[in-house]
């Protein structure tokens, strides 16, 4: 119980690090979408900048605005924390997806 | 008034519920009249049912667990000798329906509330203080979980003589659970007792690794957590991953019965697959919660009675998290046979079989601990050595399994029933009952009785082998699970052979409830008055038994894992500081135990349709956590003079037994 002083050591961001933050996901958005309004390249192409944006723009909003690092330990538990919920998340729905699927295929085929 | 409740609910007509109705009756009557005669019931108000001291809960929450172990071994006894009667076709004493409650009660209590509770009390008696916390990150959530916990215990028990329990086995798994095939109050009181209880054990995760996170004594890195508390730091882990899952699975099969949902019914576009899907994905995370943190209690005792430090610490805590991770992607193999595609089966079995290398690591962790060290015999090193042989055959006969072609031939057949009793008996339960010996003098004051300690471990391991390799043999000659009577001969002499297992088994824990008498009876001369009767090497041996109520007057401070061997190698452990501040401490509180109580209600509510008792409990389960919530007087501070007449005691006994050894 003696603890419970706030950790004066979190990570809560400066202006700068959100601004940062805010252009960067302002310009991961803005690309895709001018692809997409002006057609300028193939569908394919366009499709796999979409997808890299995304998940660069995820990456972004981890960093800036959810503080996630490697190099604080605040940031290092939260970032491995987010990690290893991703990880279950993916695995526990892909593969029940995959199970149900096939499951059905077999009754269905 | 009272829903679907009528007098017809209570089964008069079965004499064996009506015995055992009445010696509960009995029994609790005669503690009631106890606890008066002794006026106590003022200090089990204060000291315990309103306590948010981790360690009195933690010996209330292994107080339930021994309770539920009485009745679920009960079940599993009352098992056995039926099917040691009901051979050539008799038709035993037991009647199919009522057989059929009892293997379901026996599966949901052994696991949901004999071994869970033992688990989570040995974890609340300890973490705190090997980490050299004064008590969990949030105390009254502990409060609340535990009371949580015994909600749900107390609807399992209620069913008994209100109504029935479930027919469906421990699964529950529809078609067979939903409305149309179980139309009684069973598969409700399954429900609400799994759900209130489950939610309870969510909250204990949190609150967990919380502590761990947060409460850790200045200094001590995560790396140099003691075994045990990075073992339940994994399981915590998982309660947190795994357990929301059941929460939304029961929530769905809620659904299905109560508002004519659709989720797991065979028309209207449900799939019963889904559900059996969802339950293993939380069921097999499940089974390494109970198993890493008894993994960590061999670990710790290991290394004590050798007086050596654990050997490769580092890859044990890896080997745990690879099985906390592994543990989430084998849970197929509960269903091999459900129908998946070749490939589906081929994943999860080869996971299944790589699950056994991290497991591997460990038992040679132990063997090269004990290597060189001068290993004392104790009881908790006893179940320590029995655990290591009995667990390996369980995983040797559960790599078999996880091979989808044999699974084919063994799945629902005893050869199963056998594998899972190997390993949560040989594995999670004889950790915890290690742990429960090791532990006792810490939580208690007193050691126990070593001789009834030894013939308890004897019965129990040679009655498990007695009871439970009849059943391997069993299952290679055909017979499936679930089965209330027989009409093989060639069957006949190993169901025999089981029964006489279940009654070694049952002289087992008869030595234990004398160990506990004996050594009550004792406590003077078994007192443990250092607080560190084994030599330990762990912080929580640095306290009192039972620890002081703040655990630590000042901070420890520690470098490596054993940090209190390290302390009395050096000569810092036990030193009077120039003066104490003050301990910032939780208040007691009632809103827990009321809580629980609403929430019993509340289920059983739902169970009966009895809905204005519903929405009563329900809204008063909300106003009294909103009260407690904007409650401000939750702590106080324990003042130096009181501190520093508690550790004059602690000191002055230590330096008697240095005097005396001298």
């Amino acid at each position: 119980m003696s603890q419970h002083t706030p950790d004066a050591h979190a990570d809560h961001g400066s202006v700068g690090s959100y601004v940062t933050g805010f252009i960067l996901s302002v310009i991961l958005t803005v690309i895709p979408f001018g692809l997409v309004m002006t057609e300028a390249l193939d569908k394919v192409a366009t499709i796999w900048i979409f997808v890299i944006m995304a998940i660069v723009q995820i990456a972004v909003h981890l960093k800036y605005f959810l503080h996630l690092s490697f190099v604080t330990e605040e940031g290092k538990l939260n970032t491995f924390t987010f990690l290893f919920s991703a990880l279950i998340i993916v695995l526990v729905v892909g593969l029940s997806i995959w199970i149900i699927y096939a499951s059905n295929a077999m009754m269905m085929g | 008034m009272f829903g679907k409740l009528t007098l017809d609910a209570v089964p008069y007509h079965e004499p064996i519920i009506m015995i055992t109705l009445a010696i509960v009756a009995v029994i609790g009557a005669a503690l009631a009249i106890a606890i008066t005669k002794y006026q106590k019931w003022g200090v089990l108000w204060h000291d315990w049912i309103t306590s948010v001291d981790h360690k009195r809960l933690g010996v209330m929450y292994i107080v339930l667990a021994l309770v539920m172990l009485l009745r679920g071994f009960a079940d599993a006894i009352m098992m056995r000798t039926q099917l040691a009667a009901a051979t050539n076709g008799a038709e035993g004493y037991l009647p199919p329906e009522h057989y059929d409650q009892i293997f379901t009660a026996h599966g949901v209590i052994m696991i949901i509330f004999m071994a869970m509770p033992f688990m989570i009390g040995l974890m609340n008696i300890v973490l705190p203080l090997q980490i050299g916390a004064r008590d969990v990150a949030f105390p009254f959530l502990n409060n609340l979980s535990f009371w949580l916990a015994v909600a749900g215990a107390l609807l399992v028990n209620i069913s008994l003589g209100v109504g029935e329990f479930a027919r469906t086995g421990w699964v529950a798994y529809p078609p067979l659970s939903e409305l149309a095939y179980s139309p009684g109050s069973g598969v409700d009181y399954y429900i609400w007792a799994l759900q209130i209880s489950g939610i309870g054990t969510t909250l204990t995760g949190v609150n967990f690794l919380v502590t761990v996170m947060k409460m850790r004594t200045p200094g001590m890195k995560l790396m140099e957590m003691p075994i045990f508390t990075w073992a339940c730091t994994w399981a915590n882990v998982l309660i947190v991953a795994s357990f929301p899952i059941l929460t939304g699975a029961l929530l769905m099969l809620t659904m299905d019965r109560y508002f004519d949902f659709h989720f797991f019914t065979n028309d209207l576009g449900g799939n019963a697959m889904m559900y059996i899907n969802l339950f293993w994905a939380w069921g097999h995370p499940e089974v390494y919660i109970l198993v890493l943190p008894a993994f960590g209690i061999f670990s710790e005792i290991m290394a004590t009675f050798s007086g050596k430090p654990l050997f490769g610490y580092k890859s044990m805590v890896w080997a745990s998290g690879s099985i906390a991770i592994l543990g989430f992607i084998v849970w197929l193999h509960h269903f091999f046979t459900m129908g998946s595609s070749a490939d589906v089966n081929a994943f999860f079995g080869v996971m299944t079989m790589i699950i056994a290398v991290p497991t591997g690591v460990k038992l040679f962790n132990w063997l090269f601990t004990m290597y060189h060290g001068r290993v004392q015999f104790t009881p908790p090193v006893l179940w320590t050595l029995g655990f290591m042989v009995t667990f390996s055959i369980g995983g040797m006969t559960g790599v078999l399994l996880a091979v989808p072609g044999a699974d084919y031939v063994l799945h629902n057949s005893l050869f199963l029933i056998a594998h899972f009793h190997n390993t949560i008996i040989g594995g999670a339960v004889f950790g915890y009952l290690a742990g429960f010996s090791y532990w006792f003098p810490k939580a208690m004051g007193y050691k126990l009785d070593e001789k009834w300690g030894k013939r308890a471990f004897w019965f129990w391991q040679i009655g498990f082998f007695v009871a439970f390799m009849p059943l391997y043999v069993l299952g290679f000659m055909g017979m499936t699970r679930r089965i209330n009577h027989t009409n093989n001969p060639d069957w006949n002499i190993w169901l025999y052979i089981a029964a006489v297992g279940g009654f070694i088994i049952a002289l087992g824990i008869l030595s234990q409830l004398i160990q506990l008498y004996v050594s009550y009876k004792n406590r003077e001369a078994l007192k443990d008055t250092t607080g560190d009767p084994w030599n330990g090497r762990t912080l929580e041996w640095s306290t009192m038994s039972p620890p002081q109520f703040y655990n630590f007057a000042v901070d420890p401070k520690t470098d490596g894992v054993d940090a209190f061997h390290g302390m009395k190698k050096n000569g810092t452990a036990y030193q009077r500081p120039g003066s104490y501040a003050p301990i910032h401490m939780p208040r007691n509180t009632s809103a827990g135990f009321i809580m629980g109580m609403l929430l019993t209600a509340f289920g059983f509510g739902f169970i009966w349709h009895i809905w204005w008792l519903v929405i009563a409990t329900f809204v008063l389960t909300i106003v009294t956590l909103i009260k407690r919530s904007y409650d401000n007087d939750v702590d106080y501070y324990v003042q130096p003079e009181e501190i520093e007449k508690i550790e004059g005691e602690h000191l002055a006994a230590i330096q008697q037994q240095s005097l005396l050894k001298a």
